[in-house]
């Protein structure tokens, strides 16, 4: 190693890969501690998997009720950098300085300007699947996560540019006009259209639809008619007001021809606010729209409308003036024309240059379209003959039809598929009786007799129009020839540049004869300040083509004129969407009416008929949304504070950190590949996170559990557990650990919400091991009535009428079985995310063979990249509080790696010096909110903020458009300074989210933060009394005279504070004590270790080998030998505690020498409870009175240590859940499955003839240990399955013993001869534990484990605060899962230690000693133990540090002598009077 | 008088039935706007001369939404709340109210319907309670009768 890099101080900052449940712990607790943190979020919200969630096991509590405090501590914390829609790109360097490169996708949402008023979401025409709610219902384009998502701002989902869009030249917003038209807003549709399209309705008529031929859609069936929606469009808005017109510039621009191209190039110029003149050689303008196309395609009433538009938008149209003869280039720049556009197009017919071309009954179709369009009568007589295949031709041939001529014959080179014209107009003409021949080419016209008109013309047949290389270069054979007689022959072979316009151009550069040379990107030609588009700089296009090259155009010159680079990010192409359309149903196109050939023929009327609303409607539903955001603007419309970006780009940036914490969560099994079970094919079969969002109050149903296939209530339901779970078939051999207790709570709360459910659930052991697990599901078979049935599904089947499901199932006898339910869960099982495949990649470290993290037995948390570590489902299949022990963890290996650089990156609020108002008369400030649009709308806040004026006290009153923006929360921070008002109330949204906002407002202003009063005139007023504005504006009034009489009687209170005893303790010297105390010490802090025994290493004394092979006892050796000689640590061995008193920061505690009697005294600032458990001693099955009936950890010790014993050992018999899951101790030892199997696997190894027999209720080997179970098998280890009831009975028999035990899967009895019974002993907590709970006031469960803080989120900590808690002390588990909980609870620990000073929350109970009457009230009611009699003064005394604010001893003390603060009864009466 | 002219006064423990009328609210959920909610840190706090005095500022009804039992963020916040309730009914009762004025409702801050719901029930029960007898006797004096109040309370 570089000897620099050695010494350069580590990095004080910590990367968190992951912000769901276990990720926010990591970043709480590293921020907490002193460390820096960003937090990398892939989604657009954190919150993870746990948000999702309706409630949680085993204690069913709400999980958002749970989860959203935490939300709020991360968003607020000063320390946590929370970066959503991101994802590690990479990480270079070491443990200590890492550098990651982090990809931040766009959210296309100013986070600084978004306040989350939700008004876009109403207006975004786009749903798709809402993946919050499983796809069970929609959600718009723009959204938010869930509604309680933090941050709190919206965020636009984009797939990338919809194909349409990318295919039309103009990159017309088609998705956009679709979205809209389907919700009926045509105005803004075609708006829509307007910012990209100068002519609408032309288009709508005549273009050649380039985005139909790319729609998604036509993989499925057809493409959507998107131009016949845009026909639909022009109609509907005849008279609209102009766009938004720029600020006028006042620098003139002159466009050359009134065609597509300059029309365009002008109509965007004019829109920027520049003073724009077209000058056109003809009479009117419209250029080929006018003078070529003919009126049965494109009515000149139509092209009227929209050249009207353009002109309103203020482009000067100026006819019949002709470059060349009327003014000149130069003419126009002297005119002060700063710029000009040359859009003159082609409008000269090209000539074959064949025999006789020139008599005079041969004419060019450009010019007959332009007579005919001028309403010149030509003669053609009876029989016509069109030369060409494009569409020109086919508009002479229908032209010529309606003139009356008999015979209309097209001839061209082309084979019919070559022909370029539109298929549909070709077949158009036919139906009018056109007749067209292809693959013949004119060598000679006929002169007509005397030299008038023209006889016919003479072809050749055409082999070939395109040589080898793809050039027009067409082919005869001469030997195959033909003559057509005709009266009148029309060319329609092409156009070019009119020549005359050669001479007036003068030296602008020129290609192909005539056309104009241009950037193919700029369109600037060779001369400055002059721009070419249209037809004239690339010949004869479409008319779509002209207008997006005209726009490109204007958008140069707009460059041009403001002194820009032409060309900056004009070449980069966006990526192109590219949706799934499996699954999509077909429907099919509409298509447009048209007028019968017969009636059409006659006369020059449109020959189709638009699209009407239904057609439109079925349209724009076929619409499969490419893009997801259709970009339609619409929220850029609406949005006050300006908010939304549509163009931002994805950023990478770097972060230099000190150790990266990888929780990437996980993703559930893909239930459609359990083909078997018909997820996705049929109705009623859902997975288990869409039943949590059905069971979700705040789900699709809100709470009501509805079958998908008729919203009937289920029910018989059935859930179906291990579906991608220990399922070799699709390599997830792995157990998932959550699905059993997941299953039984849903079924449990199904029955809760309507009691008419009854639940089955099949399953194959049923693994309630953790922590009240098996009490929940004792439970839940016995008083909830959910039915368990052991038994492996084989289909289901939907019967056809009624929607209901056949279930078919073995049973455990091997008998098959059908049953019919309403309604089947799938219990998907658990998998890495989909993303931690290439995170794991990217972040160069190890994974498993079914993608999970791969760490080791012994360093749990900890992968083969120093510096790096991982926790969560990311590691293995767990439940949320062991991804919170693990995150925990990873907090504290972070905290380890990084002691030295504690507090080097983080930043305090520096507030200004607090102003004491005590002495002074109530001075409030009122401000409302209008919320933008959120409250204004319905409430008069105007009115409001003038009432508030009124109210006693009342000093300042005013109402912003939204009170929580940077500049506004300023500026009341400015008006508390210059009015002195000493108490403020915000009236707008929720306390919730924003009381820590304005809190902070007072603090910058120079007022104590309680001086703070809300009142909820959003949330609770305007968004619930939407339809009654009065009331609304009367309650909002309300609620503020409430807030303002309350805030006239709020108090400051000055946050208590103490210094912290930087020094930590830890109880219990095993493993996992040893571990904490380790933690603790390698994390800076000074720490005291309390043993009460005579060695260090606990229960684990007692273990030889872990599950994959590990050496324990050396383990526990290295553990021992690291703690006694750390510096940092001071071992009090045989020692316990007597006595122990004071709070978090400072505790108090007395420790007596066991065996001396000694007393000490030690003062610490937190504790942690590691006095771990016991091996139960049974008294069945013969212990006891055999001395061939073991336990495990004797058959483990004798294995390794006394081999001697093992000799003769042929057959053993292992009995499972001996003190386990019975009435008296209704819990599971979780270890002794997997120890079982350690130790069946350990005599296989020794001896492969010993039988071993495992007689079990439920194989609990969870996670991967159910890969050991399977190995044990495989063995050969028999697994025998008896119920509590029927339990195995042991006898002497002779030398030996017999089991006797009822086979379930036999069903029958067995009797087993054994020469050692193994019994798997319960595990219990240590004899101490309730004494020392006792001395703690800590609370123990009612088998006598430790009671945590809360079972699902707060795993690590007590109630009382200050005090943590790991390893057995909390409940039976594994060495590793002890390890995760030692450390996780050393970091806990550590956001107290790491602290110089403690601030108390004001809001607590403080007692008045004149008025105390001593009567213990207080003392007893308290739930956690905090008021005590001072001896000093024999009154109650609450310690501030301790109390938690709940009030109870405020509202039952006899004397009104407690008060708490912030919450007076004089406070809260001051609400009430104002009522 | 009109129901939704009444007033009902809900005392709302801050993280769970304050968050569900909040919810109630994100999800657009109308309800009658008769309803003005006092949130405490915890239901714990409150107690019968909290309750009782607010009918005397012009409540006519009242009621105390806490926690899932068993869910309180304060262990038992939310118990105390019922049993406080209860003995307060008994109170109107004996002072002449009807009990039902007053209620008690859990939920969890999810079950933004759950708060709807309390506001509708009561509602719904002061269309045949009508004002209450406590009321300054100004708009409309008619209560029926039926509730005879002992103001000495």
């Amino acid at each position: 190693m570089n000897e620099n890099v050695e010494h350069k101080q580590k990095i004080g900052a910590v990367l968190v890969a992951g912000a769901g449940i276990g990720g926010m712990q990591a970043a709480l607790d590293l921020a907490n501690a002193g460390f820096g943190v960003y937090l990398v979020e892939e989604k657009s919200a954190i919150g993870g998997r746990m948000a999702q969630l309706d409630k949680t096991f085993p204690t069913n509590d709400c999980s958002m009720c749970t989860i959203s405090p935490r939300l709020v501590d991360v968003d607020k914390h000063p320390n946590v950098q929370i970066l959503t829609n991101s994802e590690i790109v990479g990480i270079d360097g070491e443990a200590g300085h890492f550098r990651a490169r982090i990809l931040k996708h766009p959210r296309y949402v100013d986070m600084e300007k978004c306040n989350a008023c939700g008004d876009c979401f109403e207006v975004c025409p786009v749903e798709v699947p809402n993946e919050f709610d499983e796809g069970l219902r929609p959600r718009k384009a723009i959204h938010k996560l869930y509604p309680q998502a933090i941050p709190n701002k919206a965020v636009i989902e984009k797939a990338g540019v919809s194909p349409c869009k990318a295919a039309c030249p103009a990159h017309i917003h088609v998705q956009g006009y679709l979205a809209l038209s389907r919700k009926g807003k045509y105005k803004e549709a075609l708006n829509l259209i307007r910012k990209d399209c100068a002519l609408p309705s032309v288009c709508g008529r005549v273009c050649v639809r380039f985005c139909e031929e790319k729609c998604t859609r036509a993989q499925v069936d057809q493409a959507i008619a998107i131009n016949d929606v845009k026909w639909f469009l022009s109609e509907q808005v005849v008279d609209s007001e102009p766009l938004e017109i720029g600020p006028a510039k006042n620098r003139k621009i002159a466009v050359v021809g009134a065609g597509p191209a300059g029309l365009s190039c002008g109509y965007f110029l004019a829109l920027q606010g520049y003073d724009v003149t077209i000058f056109e050689k003809d009479a009117e303008p419209g250029g080929v729209l006018r003078y070529g196309i003919p009126e049965y395609r494109l009515p000149k009433a139509i092209l009227k409308r929209d050249i009207d538009y353009i002109r309103r938008c203020g482009v000067e149209i100026r006819c019949s003036t002709a470059l060349g003869k009327d003014w000149t280039l130069q003419g126009l720049r002297e005119q002060g024309h700063e710029a000009i556009f040359l859009g003159v197009g082609c409008s000269d017919g090209a000539k074959l240059g064949i025999l006789s071309e020139d008599t005079p009954g041969v004419i060019q179709g450009v010019d007959f379209l332009r007579e005919t369009a001028q309403g010149e009568i030509i003669e053609l007589g009876k029989t016509v003959l069109v030369i060409g295949g494009g569409n020109v031709a086919v508009d002479v041939a229908r032209t010529a039809v309606r003139l009356g001529v008999e015979a209309v014959h097209m001839v061209c080179l082309e084979d019919r598929d070559e022909m370029p014209a539109h298929v549909e107009e070709i077949r158009e003409a036919e139906t009018e009786g056109v007749i067209v021949h292809n693959c013949w080419g004119p060598f000679e016209f006929v002169p007509g007799e005397s030299g008038v008109g023209v006889k016919g013309a003479c072809f050749n047949k055409c082999v070939c129009v395109f040589d080898d290389d793809g050039r027009f270069n067409p082919s005869f054979d001469d030997q195959c020839s033909m003559g057509m007689e005709a009266d009148t022959v029309i060319l329609a072979i092409g156009q070019r540049v009119d020549p005359e316009l050669a001479g007036p151009l003068g030296t602008i550069e020129r290609i192909r004869g005539n056309s104009i040379s241009v950037d193919p990107i700029t369109y600037a030609t060779s001369e400055v300040g002059i721009f070419a588009a249209g037809d004239v700089a690339t010949g004869p296009r479409t008319v779509i083509q002209a207008l997006a090259a005209g726009k490109e155009a204007a958008e140069s010159i707009r460059r041009f004129l403001e002194g820009e680079d032409l060309r900056e990010g004009r070449e980069t192409q966006r990526q192109v969407a590219d949706p799934d359309v499996e699954g999509v149903v077909p429907a099919l196109r509409r298509v447009k009416k048209e007028v019968p050939a017969e009636q059409r023929k006659r006369n020059f009327q449109e020959t189709v008929v638009g699209f009407d609303e239904d057609a439109v409607k079925a349209e724009t539903e076929r619409c499969l949304n490419c893009g997801v955001c259709s970009e339609c603007l619409e929220c850029v419309r609406v949005c006050q504070p300006k908010a939304i970006c549509h163009d931002e780009l994805p950023e990478e940036i770097t972060l230099d950190v000190g150790s990266v914490i990888l929780i990437p969560g996980f993703d559930t099994f893909q239930a459609k590949i359990k083909s078997e079970y018909g997820y996705g094919r049929i109705a009623n079969v859902l997975t288990s996170m869409e039943f949590e969002r059905l069971l979700s109050a705040s789900g699709p149903t809100e709470g009501e559990v509805l079958r998908p296939s008729d919203g009937g209530h289920p029910e018989k339901i059935a859930w179906i557990q291990c579906v991608g779970s220990r399922d070799v078939t699709c390599n997830r051999d792995y157990c998932s650990s959550v699905c059993c207790m997941y299953a039984t709570k849903e079924a449990i709360i199904a029955r809760e919400h309507d009691s008419r459910v009854q639940p089955t659930i099949f399953y194959n052991d049923i693994r309630a091991f953790g922590k009240g697990f098996e009490f929940y599901y004792e439970n839940a078979s016995t008083n909830v009535g959910v039915r368990y049935l052991r038994g492996i599904v084989s289909t289901i089947k939907e019967e056809q009428r009624t929607k209901n499901l056949l279930v078919s199932f073995r049973g455990e006898d091997g008998t098959m079985t059908s049953e019919s339910f309403d309604m089947v869960v799938l219990s998907v099982g658990l998998e890495p995310s989909q993303s931690a495949r290439k995170l794991a990649d990217r972040c160069g470290i190890d994974l498993n063979r079914f993608g999970f993290a791969e760490t080791k037995e012994f360093t749990p948390n900890q992968t083969g990249r120093a510096g790096i570590f991982v926790a969560g489902v990311f590691e293995a299949p767990m439940d949320i509080p062991e991804s919170l022990m693990g995150a925990a963890s990873a907090a504290a290996l972070s905290g380890e790696l990084l002691s030295e650089a504690r507090n080097t990156l983080v930043r305090g609020n520096a507030f200004a010096e607090e102003r004491d108002v005590s002495g002074e008369d109530p001075r409030i400030g009122v401000f409302v909110c209008h919320c933008g649009s959120n409250i204004a709308r319905i409430v008069n806040v105007r009115e409001v903020a003038e009432y508030a004026m009124t109210l006693p006290n009342v000093v300042h009153g005013e109402h912003n458009l939204f009170t929580c923006s940077t500049d506004t929360t300023v500026a009341i921070a400015d008006k508390i300074r210059e009015k002195g008002i000493n108490r403020l109330v915000v009236a707008s949204c929720s306390p919730r989210t924003h009381e820590p906002l304005f809190r902070d407002v007072c603090r910058e202003a120079g007022i104590n933060k309680y001086l703070f009063e809300m009142a909820n005139i959003r949330d609770q007023c305007s968004w619930v009394h939407q339809k009654e504005p009065e009331p609304a504006t009367e309650k909002a009034k309300d609620l503020i005279r409430m807030a303002v009489s309350r805030a006239a009687r709020l108090e400051q209170i000055r946050e208590h504070s103490f210094p912290v005893v930087p020094r930590g303790l830890v109880i219990g010297g095993g493993i996992g004590g040893m571990t904490a105390v380790l933690s603790l010490a390698d994390q800076g802090f000074e720490a005291v270790l309390i043993e009460r025994e005579a060695r260090l290493g606990g229960a684990a004394l007692n273990l030889r080998r872990s599950l994959t092979g590990l050496d324990v006892s050396a383990f526990v050796e290295g553990l021992r030998n690291r703690v006694i000689s750390h510096p940092r640590i001071k071992v009090l061995m045989d020692s316990e505690i007597k006595d122990h008193s004071g709070h978090v920061g400072r505790f108090s505690v007395k420790v007596r020498n066991r065996h001396s009697g000694e007393e000490s005294g030690l003062e610490v600032g937190a504790v942690i409870v590691a006095t771990g458990g016991q091996e139960y001693e049974p008294t069945e099955y013969l212990r006891g009175r055999s001395d061939k009936v073991w336990t495990q950890t004797e058959l483990e010790r004798y294995l390794y240590d006394e081999p001697g014993r093992m000799e003769l050992v042929k057959n053993v018999v292992m009995i499972q859940c001996v003190g386990s899951r019975e009435p008296e101790n209704l819990y599971c030892s979780r270890v002794c499955c997997g120890t079982a199997i350690k130790n069946a696997l350990a005599l296989k190894e020794r001896d492969a003839s010993i039988n071993v027999y495992v007689l079990f209720r439920d194989m609990r080997t969870y996670g991967f240990k159910e890969l050991h179970y399977r190995k044990a098998r495989e063995a050969g280890v028999i697994f025998l399955r008896y119920d509590r009831e029927l339990k195995p009975v042991v006898e002497e028999v002779g030398v030996g013993l017999r089991v006797t035990v009822f086979d379930q899967i036999l069903r029958g009895e067995v009797a087993l001869p054994a020469d050692r019974v193994v019994l798997s002993a319960a595990i219990r907590p240590h004899s101490e534990t309730e004494a020392l709970g006792a001395i703690m006031k800590i609370p123990r469960n009612d088998v006598g484990f430790f009671m945590e803080a809360h079972m699902k989120l707060r795993p690590l900590d007590f109630a009382s605060e200050g005090i943590y808690l790991c390893g057995l002390a909390h409940g039976p588990k594994y060495i590793p899962e002890t390890l995760a909980q030692a450390r996780g609870a050393a970091a806990r620990a550590a956001t107290v230690l790491s602290k110089d000073v403690l601030q108390v929350s004001g809001e607590v109970s403080v007692v008045d000693p004149e008025l105390c009457a001593s009567c213990l009230t207080c003392v007893r009611v308290c739930p956690y133990n905090v008021p005590e009699i001072d001896p000093a003064t024999n009154r109650a005394y609450i310690e501030p540090a301790s109390c938690q604010g709940c009030g109870i001893c405020a509202s039952v003390c006899p004397r009104k002598a407690i008060k708490l603060q912030h919450h007076t009864d004089d406070q809260l009466l001051a609400k009430l009077e104002a009522l | 008088m009109n129901p939704k002219d009444m007033k009902i006064i809900a005392f709302t423990c801050t993280y769970c039935a304050y968050n569900a009328a909040d919810l109630a609210g994100s999800m657009r959920i109308q309800y009658p706007h008769n309803v003005r909610i006092v949130k405490l840190l915890c239901t714990g706090k409150v107690e019968p001369i909290l309750l009782l005095e607010a009918f005397r500022y012009g409540a006519d009804a009242v009621f105390v939404a806490g926690c899932m039992e068993g869910e309180c963020h304060f262990v038992q916040g939310n118990l105390r709340a019922r049993q406080v309730v209860e003995h307060t009914k008994q109170l109107l009762q004996d002072a002449g109210m009807d009990p039902r004025r007053l209620e008690m409702f859990n939920m969890s801050a999810s079950m933004a319907q759950k708060f709807v719901q309390a506001v509708q029930t009561m509602t719904d029960r002061l269309k045949e309670q009508g004002p209450s007898p406590l009321r300054a006797p100004t708009t409309d004096s008619a209560t029926g009768g039926v509730e005879q109040p002992n103001l000495s309370l």
